[in-house]
């Protein structure tokens, strides 16, 4: 009998979204909303087959589209991450560094890294390179501040072992300094990694760059709402595998400060 | 003294920039229509602070921000601890919105235009939507964080479901929740002023194309000076609040 109530407790987590999509289900079919903003489940399925060129004679658009915002999220990730995490380092470490940055640091924090597009596009027109450069500035943020708060926030008793074994500077970063930020490190890599996804979206909306945030823009502007919600799964799709595969590296990792913790 | 030299050292390394910038303007890129020196765009800055058109746009951005942070922050907080309180709850809905978190807000805009057309409501929508998820999130672990010893004594004291609520719940969630307020925040004002430079013609977004469209190089940059201004304000209003309420409640931090 203990299994049967497992097994129930198992189906549990898919029951809330099985309702959800029979809600969606009875709601578009009675027309309980716009068909033209409420599309039926069937219709996204078959605009994401099309799209995906799975099925039918679709052209397989929404496929490229989607490598070319994953390209863009995934280069100025990288580019982000690296600059944020090598900055981060330098001026975390050095507290005369910290007092004349950190000011300053903490007031490009709460700017809202769109912001800079239209600047970026009068001063790199419409171009691919104008978003790519509004993806790293919008990115870099999390990741250099969290790289600083990790690195600066190391025990000063750390720091006496390592005048104690006389290690030289750059044997203290590797090996002391950033295996300590890790876990700040990786979380501020994973808050790069959400800005990037948005900021490569609303870049290529306004910057007219192929990919899925012009792709569910046009689908608005000519009514094909499967088309537009089938762009959003995707979308979400990308975040989705994003934060997952971050998390797998976070687990992997952080797997000697869960293992210190007895 | 001390505060002085902080003070001093703060504005330091952004004023060598800026002079930097604006010699590079003056003499590589003079007459350029994509940038304009700084004291030209501070000049512009204190002109445009005296008209109308500034204050309306900074107004409408304003507005949707806080009533899209209402409705999301709202809808999350009571949500958030609904689930919080009961682990049954929790483990139903974890996949749902596990699934439907990492849908980036923006990718709602052509949505929200095509049900809203353009204006506060489509805004305000895509700001409820962004802080709906991590005041959601943030509120179910407040409500599970809530010492169960508390919530035993309501049971033992026989207490109805809203003294519960109000005497014991809330009070212990409410630290935790001005850290949910603080990041709701910000997303709210990032989310409304990227909804409008990404399509909704008005408020401050808008303000910053047309001024780029327009070739007014030292609006756009008195514009953005003016985003980091009001981001920083409410950032820092936030965390005065925050630690006063901690303060109250005798937290230290």
């Amino acid at each position: 009998m203990t299994s049967l109530r497992d097994g129930a407790r198992a189906l549990e987590p898919g029951a809330l979204l099985a309702a959800l999509l029979a809600l969606w289900w009875v709601a578009s079919h009675a027309g309980w909303a716009n068909r033209a903003f409420l599309p039926t489940p069937e219709a996204v399925l078959q605009s994401l087959a099309d799209g995906l060129n799975f099925a039918g004679p679709g052209r397989g658009e929404l496929a490229s589209f989607t490598g070319h915002t994953l390209r863009r999220m995934v280069t100025g990730w990288v580019l982000a991450s690296m600059a944020g995490i090598a900055l981060g380092s330098i001026i975390g470490l050095s507290k005369r560094a910290r007092a004349w940055l950190q000011p300053m640091l903490e007031f490009m924090r709460p700017l809202p890294a769109s912001a800079v597009l239209p600047l970026a596009i009068a001063l790199f027109g419409l171009s691919d390179g104008a978003v790519l450069c509004v993806v790293v500035f919008g990115a870099i943020w999390p990741a250099l501040l969290s790289t600083v708060q990790g690195v600066a926030s190391v025990d000063p008793c750390l720091r006496e072992v390592a005048a104690a074994l006389q290690l030289r500077h750059r044997a203290f970063v590797l090996r002391i300094a950033l295996p300590h930020a890790l876990p700040d490190i990786l979380a501020g890599m994973k808050l790069s990694l959400t800005a990037s996804l948005i900021l490569s979206v609303v870049g290529e909306m306004i910057a007219s760059q192929p990919g899925l945030g012009q792709a569910i823009l046009l689908a608005a502007r000519a009514f094909r709402a499967g088309e537009l919600f089938a762009g959003v799964v995707l979308l979400g799709a990308l975040g989705l595998a994003g934060n997952a595969l971050l998390a797998l590296v976070q687990r992997r990792l952080l797997k000697w400060q869960s293992a210190l913790l007895f | 003294m001390r505060l002085l030299t902080r003070a001093l050292q703060a504005i330091a390394v952004p004023a060598v920039l800026l002079a930097a910038l604006e010699w590079v303007v003056r003499t590589v890129a003079s007459g350029s229509d994509a940038i304009a020196p700084p004291s030209t765009a501070a000049m512009a800055w204190i002109r445009a602070m005296g008209q109308a058109p500034w204050w309306h746009a900074t107004q409408f951005t304003l507005t949707s921000a806080l009533t899209g942070l209402a409705f999301g922050a709202g809808a999350g907080l009571l949500l958030g601890a609904l689930i919080g309180l009961h682990p049954r709850a929790g483990r139903l809905s974890a996949l749902s919105i596990e699934l439907l978190r990492p849908v980036p807000s923006v990718a709602l805009i052509p949505l929200a235009i095509l049900i809203f057309g353009f204006g506060l409501r489509m805004e305000a929508s895509i700001v409820a939507f962004a802080t709906f998820w991590p005041v959601l999130v943030l509120s179910q672990a407040a409500a599970r964080g809530v010492e169960p010893r508390l919530l035993e004594v309501a049971q033992g004291l026989q207490m109805s479901w809203t003294a519960r609520l109000v005497k014991i719940v809330v009070p212990a969630m409410l630290p935790r929740l001005f850290i949910a307020l603080r990041l709701g925040l910000g997303i709210a004002l990032v989310v409304s002023v990227t909804v409008e430079i990404a399509a909704n013609p008005h408020g401050i977004g808008y303000a910053m194309v047309e001024a780029q469209q327009s070739l007014a190089p030292d609006e756009l940059l008195a514009w953005l000076f003016w985003v980091g201004v009001l981001g920083a304000a409410i950032n820092a209003g936030t965390l005065a609040l925050q630690r006063a309420v901690e303060r109250r409640m005798g937290i230290c931090a």
